[in-house]
């Protein structure tokens, strides 16, 4: 299947990413020849296999529900681009 | 012999002698990175005052009698690695005033046997790449030839080890990048098994392919720092609580009976004719210590590659979703609101590597595509896995090469992503089958480039392949020419 320009905005779009107009006609060109190169996968027939999403079984790993040290507002606010107080500072969502 | 030459037992045996200090060391390390970065470019952050305050605490720790044998080896990280309070970009634009309020479990380790910290080194961002041409910060060369890639993503530490700029290294490798560089730079890189050490504090790329694990100058500084860094960690749910063997004690040189498996998708035309004459050599010489050869089948490697890149650049589409300016990171000062912060953030942070693989994988997981492509990589992937399960029923270890050529020139593949993608097809199922693998020096290409072999183990069958490494080390000399830097 063809990837075109209109699919690569749409897909900038999902990915919250805004492309130039140069690189929308490069990632649909590369985007089309990858996808056009796994395409091959369908030479298998994978009817009765089970997918496999870890090479290792992953469980819920729990622990005990106790209190214990965290690392803190502060040092947890210290990447912050920008910051009020305890809180990220963001743009105003809400008109 | 100059300090920054000694191999980790060396340096540990003069420290524990008292023939040099880990500070005479430390400054040994950070005056040669001075010398030689600016031909080579391994480091994106180099720490003198914290490594020397370090290598102080560890010279009091060695005359107390308490040292391990890292006590006082100057390391040092691929920038993927969280260190607390030190800068960590994972070679991003978009996170390049990140400083971690943690550390990752591996360094924590290392740090515990008194390991000194000489900075973080170069990577392709967020470990997307196999030539270290994706860093924001700038290109690694390759210390046997600068104008070529040192592979990657772990370039940066392959790269510092072939430059001697620190006694040994940690990587991260999803689809090879431990191995790949390690190949070109004539190192030791081990890829442990998936689970064998903790990836808490690593940066995310593909979270079920990635996997940390030292790079070294030989086999027996690999058996000491994978020692030092496997085990259970809580901190991460996909850390396997196995015990951890005594790496050292499997290095006995002795391959008599050992089965190796010949996989012949793997011996295929294409192949480089200094890489197969390698090959050629490394095969005899294993014969020639009383190993077995057997022919062996991996029927879907010819899938491998684009199994690979519908699973990781979907996982990374999901990972990366957390740079969105507001937390930590690069936020974009020109946004209209919230969203458009966002996306700004995002494109002005990302490079170009980085979106094309959030892009594919958006795709892959995007609503009519999932099945189609998501799920039926993820398929693929338990044959692969099958593939290596039945092999290892018949062998004890597979050799192959590690990449179809040595180190090739810095820009020649950038503009062709497929083809640099290709370029990962020996060492990519490793990852899909989690399972464990290892890169050796084995030989030079004519124009002097190394080239390196590679030993693939059972899931958690590092003692054997570590012993088969150490065993081939023992008979040649590879691991012993040093890169005129």
């Amino acid at each position: 299947m063809k990837i075109t320009v209109t699919d690569v905005e749409y897909v900038a779009r999902l990915a919250r990413l805004e492309l130039s107009k140069a690189e929308t006609d490069l990632f649909a060109g590369q985007m089309d020849a990858i996808l056009g190169y796994v395409e091959k996968l369908n030479e298998l027939d994978t009817a009765d296999i089970r997918p496999t999403s870890h090479a290792v079984p992953v469980e819920n790993a729990f622990r005990e529900d106790a209190v214990r040290p965290s690392i803190g507002v502060g040092a947890a606010l210290a990447n912050a681009p920008d910051r009020v107080e305890s809180f990220y500072r963001v743009p105003k969502v809400i008109e | 012999m100059d300090i920054f030459e000694l191999t980790i037992g060396q340096l540990a045996n003069q420290l524990k002698a008292g023939t040099v200090s880990s500070v005479e060391a430390t400054k040994a390390m950070l005056e040669r990175i001075e010398a030689v970065e600016p031909r080579v470019g391994s480091f994106i952050t180099v720490t003198p005052e914290s490594a020397l305050a370090e290598a102080e605490a560890a010279d009091r720790r060695i005359a107390a009698g308490d040292a391990h044998m890292l006590t006082g080896v100057p390391l040092a990280l691929k920038d993927i690695f969280l260190t607390e309070g030190i800068r960590t970009t994972c070679g991003s634009r978009i996170l390049h005033n990140f400083i971690p309020p943690y550390s990752a479990t591996a360094w924590e380790r290392l740090r515990g046997c008194g390991s000194v910290l000489l900075g973080k080194l170069n990577q392709d961002e967020f470990a997307m790449g196999s030539s270290n041409e994706s860093s924001a910060f700038g290109v690694t060369r390759n210390p046997w030839d600068i104008t070529r890639i040192p592979g990657g993503s772990s370039g940066g530490s392959a790269a510092a080890i072939a430059a001697r700029q620190a006694t040994a290294t940690l990587g991260t490798d999803t689809g090879g990048s431990i191995r790949q560089p390690s190949s070109h730079c004539g190192c030791v890189g081990l890829k442990p098994t998936y689970g064998r050490v903790s990836r808490y504090g690593v940066i995310a790329f593909a979270s079920s392919l990635d996997q940390v694990g030292p790079i070294t100058r030989d086999v027996t500084d690999c058996a000491i720092m994978l020692g030092a860094i496997a085990g259970h960690d809580p901190k991460d749910s996909t850390s396997i609580n196995t015990p951890v063997p005594d790496y050292t004690a499997a290095l006995t040189g002795d391959v008599k009976g050992l089965k190796i498996g010949l996989p012949k998708e793997y011996y295929i035309d294409g192949l480089d004719r200094d890489v197969q004459a390698a090959m050629d050599r490394a095969i005899e010489t294993y014969r020639r210590l009383g190993a077995e050869f057997v022919e062996i089948s991996l029927p879907h490697t010819d899938y491998a590659v684009a199994t690979y890149y519908l699973i990781a650049t979907a996982e990374a589409s999901s990972n990366l979703a957390r740079y969105d300016g507001v937390r930590f990171g690069h936020r974009s000062p020109q946004a209209a609101g919230l969203i458009d912060m966002m996306t700004k953030s995002r494109s002005e942070g990302f490079g170009a590597e980085v979106k094309r693989r959030i892009m594919l994988g958006t795709y892959a997981l995007s609503s009519g595509y999932y099945d189609a492509y998501y799920v039926k990589a993820q398929k693929v992937r338990t044959l692969i896995m099958g593939d290596f399960t039945r092999a290892f029923e018949a062998v004890d270890a597979i050799l192959t090469p590690v990449a179809p050529t040595p180190a090739f020139k810095i820009g020649e593949m950038v503009d062709d992503p497929l083809q640099m993608y290709l370029s990962d097809i020996f060492t990519i199922p490793v990852n899909l089958a989690g399972t464990c693998a290892m890169s050796v020096p084995a030989g030079f290409s004519a124009s002097g480039l190394p080239i390196g072999l590679q030993l693939i183990g059972k899931p958690f069958g590092e003692e054997t392949i570590l012993r088969a490494g150490h065993a081939f080390e023992q008979a040649t000399e590879w691991h012993t020419r040093k890169a005129e830097i």
